[in-house]
């Protein structure tokens, strides 16, 4: 966190509105629980709710969020994520669960996939020249029929245990495993961003990508990375998917793409306002969590769960524009 | 020749404009600019880049608000200052700019059509009768144009005739409705044509100056002034420097005029390291519109490349650097002998190349990032510790950077884009430096720089040499070049046409040689070859 917005400025009113702006999502955060502690039934504020529900419960978001993240600051939309994770989870049950493969064996076809599909975009996208939207868009429905077919539309069930216990069943003080392993890719993504030459090349690459090729920087290559760091790690989030319900359908997994979405640039007008960042995105997902959560606990309908996330998103990215004073958003 | 001349001089001129001036923060840009254009005239506007040529047709299109004080009549009628964007077209006035205005992806009836399709509200579009009309129209002209073919298919020569009977048929609309001819003002439409291009050209100016329409015609070009216009006006220093009768006077006449005569400012004395062997050597360089340059440069020592619009001396930097593939070519330094058409940027920089691109926050750095992210972008290797990169150190060397280069305010947090022009010049010119190149290409290094920051570029400029590098800048910036370069290369239609050393790297000498270059070009196609073969 060291991008403070123009120490040297002698306008320290200006300095405190960014200094806000950079907490606000949080302050936001802070407001949403306080609402809800209040008008919620009191079990919505125990720490069994925040450890389990709040925190426990969407590791899994959270990791295909910081999966889109990295591709997003490189200037490319990766719309397959979703497809991926689903198609990793179901992979992952048919080898293990129907073919009873060894965990490992069935983690390594499920990266592999990752792996090949985010090449495909790659090459697609950069070989073409086609946009990024376009493409991922593509692969995403095609994609979602390979799942279809293999699973022949069905949902299977019988994941291994020990990768049960190790997602969800273990905790540390009451938080399921899975959440600290997104903590983890977290703070790997925010040293990778932060303190690497890769990361530097990543912004160039995404902010001005005629700068970047004339300082040298091979844009081809950093792009190519970044699609299929975004396609691996969503195979990582179908796993932890599949440690999590203990199976995999072919359809609930594309219903993260819009919170995924709308969390990394929610994400975005926080911590390092203008730019998609881990800790920012990591913010957002829990606001956008408790939002949901409290709402039900107020036993609204679910379906106010879009409606939610959709007016999270614009209201946030609306007001940092006002904050800004509506100057060209970087982020795209 | 003769088809537009004799221009009819009955009754008030097509075009009166009287005292314009315009000031842009102190700076005058236009002084009491006064002219005018008689209708069925072709009439030149001439001027050195700076000269107030393009201020002033800014003014005509609504894009300036001049000074209070001037005065525009149009057919001897008042026209109240300042007109407001796109205002003009109510006057019968319309503006073909180098770049043209047209839709590429759009087929020739569409883009033709467009300005009809933007204003008028209908639920129909009768494309067949706009299709008819198009034919018509580009009958009249003796242009063979298929409105059905994409844009992006016709040689350049035919998209700007296309842009013109585009202008053309707006005026004469206005026309029909008000019973003025019109004004046509073509703003350098020859750079990038060929030869039998600009041919083609003329021959529609002559037919639309036969329909009693005026044509303001905008060029460097002298031979080109002289061979289409009745009368010309040239700009010098934001003044009129006169009017010129086409017929009868001679192009040293129209040169002088443009250039005048004036003391020239205090220069650095050029050094002459020809005797040398070149340390660096540039050989059958082509690319784009570049042919076959070779160039010999010495380490210490700043070569300025220069020509008109379109000349292609421009391209050089971004071919040496793998920034644009160049056809063929080879490059040595350091003893070696790199095959440019296999250059990356990434090589480039490997082998010691700096290249600082004019586009200043397209290409040279992200305005919406800090000045340390900026600057410390190509020495990364150098700014780690144990933990990855050491943001402190990071921000240290844009503060030692800022120091030494001047930059104000020296904030390494702050975003590039909030310094001026001058400023974010310094931090970027501070970017390669710091990397101490063998070749540093700088192309047109202080465009929109203010006059202090410029003598601080300079001054950075001069610390490289000394330090060993050689320097390639390509500019139209004369009066730059003649206080920097040690040598100046003229080009013309992708050659060198003239190499100037010692005594006559100096402002009016490159400014006369690169109004001459076309000539030049033209006279001595193959005979002349650069000097620095060396």
């Amino acid at each position: 966190m060291t991008e403070n917005a123009a120490e040297d400025s002698k306008k320290s009113a200006s300095r405190w509105t960014r200094e806000l702006e950079r907490y606000a999502l949080l302050i936001a955060w802070a407001l949403l629980i306080l609402f809800f502690s209040q008008v919620a039934p009191d079990s919505f504020l125990t720490w069994s709710t925040f450890s389990s529900i709040i925190f426990g419960s969407q590791a899994v978001l959270l990791v295909l969020t910081l999966a889109l993240i990295i591709p997003l600051t490189a200037g490319d939309f990766d719309l397959s994520v979703a497809a991926v994770l689903t198609f990793s989870a179901m992979l992952l049950a048919i080898l293990n669960a129907k073919l009873g493969w060894p965990l490992w064996g069935a983690f390594l076809v499920c990266i592999g996939m990752g792996l090949a599909v985010g090449i495909v975009n790659a090459f697609f996208i950069l070989f073409f020249r086609i946009h990024s939207l376009i493409v991922t868009l593509g692969v995403a429905s095609f994609i979602q029929g390979l799942i279809l077919w293999v699973s022949g539309s069905q949902t299977l069930s019988g994941v291994s245990n020990t990768l049960i216990e190790w997602v969800i069943v273990k905790r540390l003080f009451q938080i399921p495993l899975a959440f600290y392993y997104a903590i983890v890719l977290a703070a790997i993504i925010w040293y990778v961003f932060e303190y690497t030459s890769v990361g530097r090349r990543l912004l160039f690459v995404g902010r001005g990508r005629e700068v970047a090729r004339l300082s040298g920087i091979s844009v081809t290559r950093v792009r190519a990375g970044a699609l299929i760091s975004s396609a691996v790690l969503a195979s990582l989030a179908g796993i932890i998917n599949g440690g999590t319900t203990g199976g995999a359908d072919p359809l609930s997994g594309l219903t993260f793409l819009l919170p995924a979405f709308a969390a990394a640039f929610l994400g975005a007008t926080a911590i390092i306002p203008g730019r998609f960042n881990p800790v920012g995105s990591v913010i957002a997902v829990f606001f956008l969590v408790t939002g949901i959560t409290g709402l039900n606990f107020l036993g609204v309908d679910t379906f106010v769960q879009n409606m939610f996330n959709g007016a999270a998103l614009v209201i946030a990215v609306s007001a940092s524009q006002l904050v800004r004073g509506r100057e060209e958003q970087g982020i795209t | 020749m003769t088809d537009g001349k004799g221009a009819p001089d009955s009754g008030a001129p097509a075009l009166l404009a009287q005292h314009l001036s315009k000031t842009f923060g102190g700076e005058r840009a236009l002084e009491d600019v006064t002219f005018s254009v008689a209708p069925g005239e072709v009439h030149g506007l001439l001027g050195q880049n700076g000269s107030g040529k393009s201020t002033l047709i800014k003014i005509l299109s609504g894009f300036h608000h001049p000074d209070s004080g001037g005065q525009l009549q149009i057919y001897g009628k008042d026209v109240g200052l300042p007109l407001s964007p796109g205002q003009f077209r109510s006057y019968g006035l319309a503006f073909v700019h180098q770049h043209l205005g047209l839709v590429p992806s759009l087929t020739v009836l569409e883009n033709f059509v467009v300005g009809d399709l933007a204003t008028q509200q209908t639920g129909f579009i009768n494309w067949a009768e706009l299709r008819r009309k198009a034919r018509e129209t580009f009958a009249r002209f003796n242009l063979d144009l298929d409105p059905q073919a994409p844009v992006a298919d016709l040689p350049q020569v035919e998209r700007a005739l296309l842009a013109i009977v585009r202008a053309f048929e707006d005026i004469r609309a206005e026309h029909e409705a008000h019973g003025t001819p019109g004004i046509l003002f073509l703003d350098e439409p020859t750079p990038f044509l060929p030869k039998e291009g600009v041919d083609q050209l003329f021959t529609l100016v002559r037919g639309i100056v036969r329909e009693g329409a005026s044509v303001i015609f905008v060029s460097h070009d002298v031979d080109e002034v002289m061979e289409i216009t009745n009368r010309a006006t040239v700009l010098r220093d934001g003044r009129l420097a006169g009017t010129l009768v086409t017929e009868g006077a001679t192009k040293d006449e129209f040169i002088s005029m443009i250039i005048g005569r004036r003391v020239e400012p205090f220069q650095a004395v050029p050094q002459d390291f020809t005797t040398k062997t070149p340390d660096i050597s540039i050989r059958n360089l082509a690319g784009g519109i570049l042919q076959d340059t070779t160039i010999g440069l010495h380490k210490g020592e700043v070569v300025g490349l220069t020509g008109l619009i379109g000349s292609g001396f421009d391209e050089i930097p971004y071919l040496l650097f793998g920034a644009r593939r160049a056809a063929t070519g080879i490059l040595s330094l350091g003893g070696h002998d790199l095959d440019v058409t296999e250059m990356t940027p990434g090589a480039a920089i490997e082998k010691s190349i700096a290249l600082l691109p004019a586009d200043r926050l397209g290409a040279a750095g992200v305005g919406e990032l800090t000045v340390t992210d900026n600057m410390t972008l190509p020495v990364l290797q150098q700014l780690r510790n144990a933990l990855g990169l050491d943001r402190g150190g990071m921000r240290a060397r844009a503060q030692e950077l800022g120091k030494e280069y001047d930059v104000r305010p020296n904030a390494p947090l702050m975003k590039l884009a909030s310094l001026s022009g001058g400023n974010q010049q310094k931090v970027l010119l501070a970017k390669w430096l710091q990397t101490d190149p063998a070749l540093l290409m700088l192309d047109e290094p202080t465009q929109g720089v203010d006059v202090g920051a410029r003598q601080q570029v300079f001054a950075a400029i001069e610390q490289a040499t000394k330090k060993g590098s050689a320097v390639l800048c390509a500019s139209t910036d004369y009066e730059q070049l003649s206080q920097i370069c040690d040598r100046v290369f003229i080009f013309a239609r992708g050659k060198i046409v003239q190499e100037l050393r010692g005594g006559d790297v100096t402002k009016d000498r490159i400014a006369e040689q690169t109004l001459l270059s076309l000539s030049l070009g033209r006279s001595a196609d193959t005979t002349l070859e650069s000097g620095a073969n060396a």
